[in-house]
This record gives structure tokens, C-alpha cells and sequence, in this order.
């Protein structure tokens, strides 16, 4: 039960903060959102190794694709998430078959370019996105029929918290399938794993696509819930901060995509509330210390502090 | 025809200032394989001490330039002692994150210090006046701007090919075990060579104001281009970074006259073409 136990206790924790900050659901839900999309960021670039710096062209695909179809097709969420997933994997699918062809530094860039390319697409279709003034007048239906969305996030919130869930799970058992482990091993070495036959160019492909599928799914969430999609969807900042998020929690295991957005998102809202102007500062000062004192993430910092009260000098190492 | 020469005109003025931020971008990149993108943090940290010394001093335009050089080389050695230093070790992912985290910082600094506004660098009045050429005026800004790209380029070449320094930096750079074996101190080529692309930043950053103006957002915005010419060019080419700068600037002023609406996705959509054909840059070598 091991591996279980973080993701249980993170669940509860959220569970508890519903009840502690009645008052900031709206922050709690963008936390969850936040999550959904880091998670996406896990699978590419944690367990496939893919770097990118531009998972916010499928977040946004899927805000988009989601917010278009509620206002043009159906508003029913659940649809809208599927239209987003669908939006998102198209994307990377597609932008995935000449990205998966390079690697390191040019995969980074060329990354930032396919997110450039949409956000400028998205500005200037201003007929159908609205432009710099984000797409508008998205009314959602109840989800399942059932749960309206409230004024104060409720609804939003359990929406949210569910859908997190479930791409948890999905991708704990994806990580732990012999996919998941076929992409850790191109991630550790690709020459040993094309030389046991492993086609190693389609599997980050659908690495990719799966990835770009949830990172939709959670640019739909936000889509739906914030009831507005705006241009910084597709934003550098936005797949950086993702970045920032993931390396923070550490990479590899879902559960620090959890702890690392958390840790953000509270960090960025205590910053901001306390000087506006110099959030960036805190960030910066934070990024700094976990890529220098913790590289493999707060996640392993328990270990890192126990072998220093060991006094080990090398141990770890 | 005018429309021809107009493009090739500013295009090359605009390829220029391209070159000059991007190419100390190309030698740290290419020499000590560490993705800078904070880079673009050093032109706006040239482009505030221009500003402030301008501005808020009133010292006359040059002698501020040539300080604002300096003072921006007199941040960026103690950086690269204490930071960069222990960053050149580390994966690719790492140093992205660790020069984001980086760049917030010069970010946040400068607009502590200086606000978020605009900070407007004046040219003096022998910069604005504009020279005929016969099918358009142009001010005399872009020449100046053309003769000291050229001189930059130039400059590089002889430091590279025809000095001490150059043949050590050189060596370090093919084998830096084997050449600190043979006695080159390449600690201290190293750090030469940050100081002189954070200089030569500085220097593209301001004299590049007036097409990429200066504020505290500056790196964020810009570098996505900076690292598209160092990536088209190839790293550590000087040459590639110079023909990829020429004509990319060309390219993004072509469109933006011929096709300004989608200027943006045509630029973006080559450079992808062209690295999904040739990865490694125009004159990158092919890594293995």
C-alpha cells in the first residue's frame, strides 16, 4: 500500500482545505486544474522523457476546442471534456510527428514555437476565439444532469477533484503497464531500447498524444469552470510554471506533480497577496534553491534531511 | 522594387540587432552547453543601466552605452562564478529551470528598481536625423546599428581566429580536460567568454531599443527568439548565427510587409520546417 499512501493523503488534504477555505474554492479548483495539467507534464516528460516548454498549446487546444463546443454544439461538461481530450491528442499527435524527431534543445524549442503558432492563431481568428479579448459566454449545463454550477465553485470543485482522480488513476495504471514501462526505459536509454526492437520514435509519439489528450482535458476543465478562456492559455508562462511545478514536486512519480502544484500555487498566492509586484522574485528564489539543493524535488527532501542528521557526509550519493 | 529594398534594408538592420543579442547566446550555448535563457536578461539589464544612466543621471548617450556595457559584464562574472558555474554540469531540463528561475530574478529586480513601464533610452539628436538614399529616407540610427553588427562580426572572427585567447577558447571548447591538462587556465576562459556575451547582449539590447523596447518583461518576451536564431544557426557558429539572424530578420520583415496578418505563424512555421530538416542548425555540427 505503499505507493498508494500520498495520493490518498493528498486527496484527504484537499477534502480537508474544502472545508478550511470555504471562502477560496475558486483558488482550490484552479489548484486541481493546475494538477490535472502537471500530470499530463509527468507522463511526457517524467516516465517518457520528452522535454518540452510547450505543454500550454494543448492545455489550451483544449480550452478552446471545450469552450467553442459548449457555446456552438452542446453544453453538457462531460461532452465538453471529451471534445477537449480529443482537441488536445489531435494536437499533439500531429505536432508530435516532426517534434519526436529531435531531441533535447530543438525538442525544447520547437515546443515553444507549435505553442507560439497556436497562441498567435488564437489572436488573430478573433471572429471565432474573440481575440485578445478571450472566448466568452460559455453556459454550462449540470454535470451528469444532476449537479448545477453554483455561484460559490461547489460544484466546480467536486467537478474538478473527480476528474483529478480519475487521470490519477488512468495513469498510475498506464505508468505501471508495460507501456509506462517501456517509456522509463527509453527515457534511461534509447540506443538499448531500439536495440530490443522497440520502436522508439512511435512510442514517444503516443507518449505525446496521451499526454496532450489530459493536458486538454484539463485546459476543458478550466474552460468550463471559469467559464472564460483567454489568450494566456497558451502562454510560455503557463508551461513554464507547469515546468516549475513538476520539477518542484519531482518527476517520475505522479504524486509529486501534486505536491510540486501545490506547493506553487501556495507560494504564488501567499506572494501575490503580500506584494504583487514581486511575486516573480519568491518564484525565482524558489526555482533556484529546489535546482540546486533538491534536484530530484521536494519529494526528496525526508531522505536528503535524514542522511543529513546522519551525519553521512556522502550518503545518498 | 522600393518595396525590395525596403525589406532588404530593414531586414538587415532588424537581422543585426538579432545577431548581436543572439551570438553571445551562441558562444555560451555552444561553448559551455548551457541553455541560457536568461541570456535575454542581460540586454535588459544593459538596457535599464542605458536608461537609468540617460535618464536619470544625464549622462550623454555613448559614455552611458559603453558604462551600461560595463556594469551589465560586472554582474554577469560574479553570476557566472557562483551560479553558472555549478549549472554547466547539470541536464538540459535543469538548466532551463535554473536560468527561468534566473531570469524571474533579473525580472523582478529590474522592476523593483525601475518599475514596469517603458524605459526609454533617447537617442542623441546625430542618431535621429535621417540620410537619403535615394528610394526612401532612413534614420541614421539603422546605419549605425548595420556598422557596429558588422564590426561585432568582425570583431568576433579576428578574437576567435587570430588571437591567443581565441585559439585557447578554442581548445577548451573541444576538450576542456585536455586543454587544462596542457596549462590553459579555462576557468578563467570560460568566464571571459560569459562576460563578453553578456557584454555584447547589453550592447545588442540597447541599440536594439528602438525595434525591441526595453521593460522589465523584456526577457520573457524575447526569448523564445533569441534561442530560435542561435537554434537555426547552429550553436556555437558564430557565422551560422549571423547568416540565421540576417535572415531570419529579413524573413519577419518580409511578412510583416507582405502578409502582416499572419506574419507571426509564417515565421514560426519556417523555423519549425527548417529544424524538423536539419535539427542541428544551418551550421551546427550533427551531435552524436
Amino acid at each position: 500500500m505503499k505507493t498508494w499512501g500520498p495520493p490518498l493523503l493528498l486527496m484527504t488534504l484537499m477534502v480537508v482545505l474544502y472545508f478550511a477555505l470555504p471562502f477560496n474554492l475558486a483558488f482550490l479548483t484552479r489548484i486541481l486544474i493546475m494538477i490535472v495539467l502537471v500530470l499530463s507534464l509527468d507522463l511526457v516528460l517524467g516516465h517518457a522523457g520528452i522535454a518540452t516548454l510547450g505543454q500550454a498549446a494543448l492545455y489550451g487546444a483544449g480550452a478552446y476546442a471545450a469552450g467553442l463546443f459548449a457555446i456552438h454544439v452542446w453544453a453538457d461538461p462531460l461532452a465538453g471534456l471529451l471534445v477537449g481530450i480529443g482537441a488536445g491528442a489531435i494536437l499533439a499527435f500531429v505536432s508530435g510527428l516532426v517534434l519526436m524527431r529531435t531531441q533535447g534543445l530543438t525538442l525544447i524549442m520547437l515546443t515553444i514555437a507549435v505553442a507560439s503558432i497556436c497562441l498567435e492563431i488564437a489572436n488573430k481568428a478573433r471572429d471565432v476565439t474573440g481575440g485578445a479579448d478571450g472566448l466568452r459566454g460559455i453556459r454550462m449545463e449540470p454535470v451528469l444532469g444532476l449537479f448545477a454550477f453554483d455561484f460559490i465553485g461547489k460544484t466546480g470543485f467536486w467537478y474538478s477533484l473527480a476528474v483529478a482522480a480519475l487521470v490519477f488513476l488512468f495513469l498510475a495504471f498506464l505508468t505501471r503497464a508495460p507501456f509506462g514501462l517501456s517509456l522509463r526505459g527509453i527515457h534511461e536509454s534509447q540506443d538499448r531500447m531500439a536495440a530490443i526492437g522497440v520502436s522508439v520514435y512511435w512510442r514517444r509519439v503516443t507518449a505525446y498524444t496521451i499526454g496532450g489528450g489530459i493536458a486538454g482535458l484539463a485546459g476543458a476543465l478550466a474552460a468550463q469552470i471559469t467559464q472564460l478562456v483567454s489568450l494566456e492559455s497558451f502562454s510560455f508562462t503557463l508551461s513554464a510554471e507547469a515546468l516549475i511545478m513538476l520539477i518542484l514536486g519531482g518527476t517520475g512519480r505522479l504524486y509529486g506533480a501534486i505536491i510540486g502544484t501545490m506547493i506553487f500555487m501556495f507560494v504564488h498566492h501567499w506572494a501575490a497577496a503580500n506584494d504583487p509586484f514581486n511575486w516573480l522574485f519568491v518564484i525565482g528564489v524558489l526555482v533556484l534553491s529546489v535546482v540546486f539543493f533538491l534536484p530530484k524535488g521536494i519529494i526528496a527532501a525526508p531522505p536528503a534531511l535524514a542522511s543529513l542528521f546522519k551525519g553521512g557526509r556522502h550518503a545518498g550519493s | 522594387m522600393t518595396l525590395f529594398m525596403n525589406i532588404a534594408v530593414d531586414g538587415i538592420a532588424y537581422g543585426m540587432i538579432l545577431f548581436m543579442i543572439s551570438v553571445g547566446l551562441s558562444v555560451t550555448m555552444g561553448l559551455m552547453r548551457v541553455v541560457n535563457l536568461a541570456h535575454g536578461g542581460f540586454a535588459l539589464l544593459g538596457g535599464t543601466f542605458a536608461h537609468w544612466f540617460t535618464q536619470e543621471l544625464g549622462l550623454p548617450f555613448w559614455p552611458a552605452v559603453l558604462l551600461a556595457i560595463m556594469a551589465t559584464i560586472a554582474i554577469a562574472l560574479p553570476l557566472e562564478r557562483v551560479i553558472y558555474r555549478r549549472i554547466y554540469g547539470f541536464g538540459d531540463l535543469q538548466q532551463v529551470l535554473a536560468t527561468i528561475g534566473l531570469t524571474f530574478l533579473m525580472i523582478a529586480s529590474v522592476n523593483y528598481w525601475q518599475g514596469s513601464s517603458l524605459l526609454s533610452i533617447p537617442l542623441p539628436e546625430n542618431l535621429k536625423q535621417s540620410v537619403d538614399l535615394g528610394f526612401r529616407t532612413l534614420p541614421v540610427h539603422r546605419l549605425v546599428v548595420i556598422t557596429v553588427g558588422l564590426a561585432a562580426i568582425l570583431g568576433l572572427w579576428l578574437l576567435l581566429e587570430r588571437t591567443l585567447f581565441g585559439i585557447r577558447l578554442r581548445a577548451a571548447v573541444d576538450n576542456r580536460g585536455t586543454a587544462s591538462a596542457l596549462g590553459i587556465d579555462t576557468d578563467w576562459i570560460f568566464m571571459a567568454a560569459f562576460g563578453l556575451g553578456a557584454g555584447l547582449a547589453a550592447l545588442g539590447g540597447i541599440l536594439g531599443a528602438e525595434i525591441l523596447p526595453i521593460d522589465a518583461y523584456y526577457p520573457v518576451r524575447y526569448m523564445v527568439l533569441f534561442l530560435i536564431v542561435v537554434a537555426v544557426g547552429g550553436m556555437g557558429s558564430i557565422a551560422g548565427s549571423f547568416i540565421a539572424a540576417l535572415g531570419l530578420g529579413t524573413l519577419e520583415t518580409a511578412t510583416r510587409y507582405l502578409v502582416p496578418d499572419y506574419a507571426t505563424i509564417v515565421f514560426f512555421t519556417f523555423v519549425i520546417v527548417l529544424l524538423a530538416v536539419r535539427p542541428q542548425g544551418l551550421l551546427g555540427k550533427a551531435h552524436t
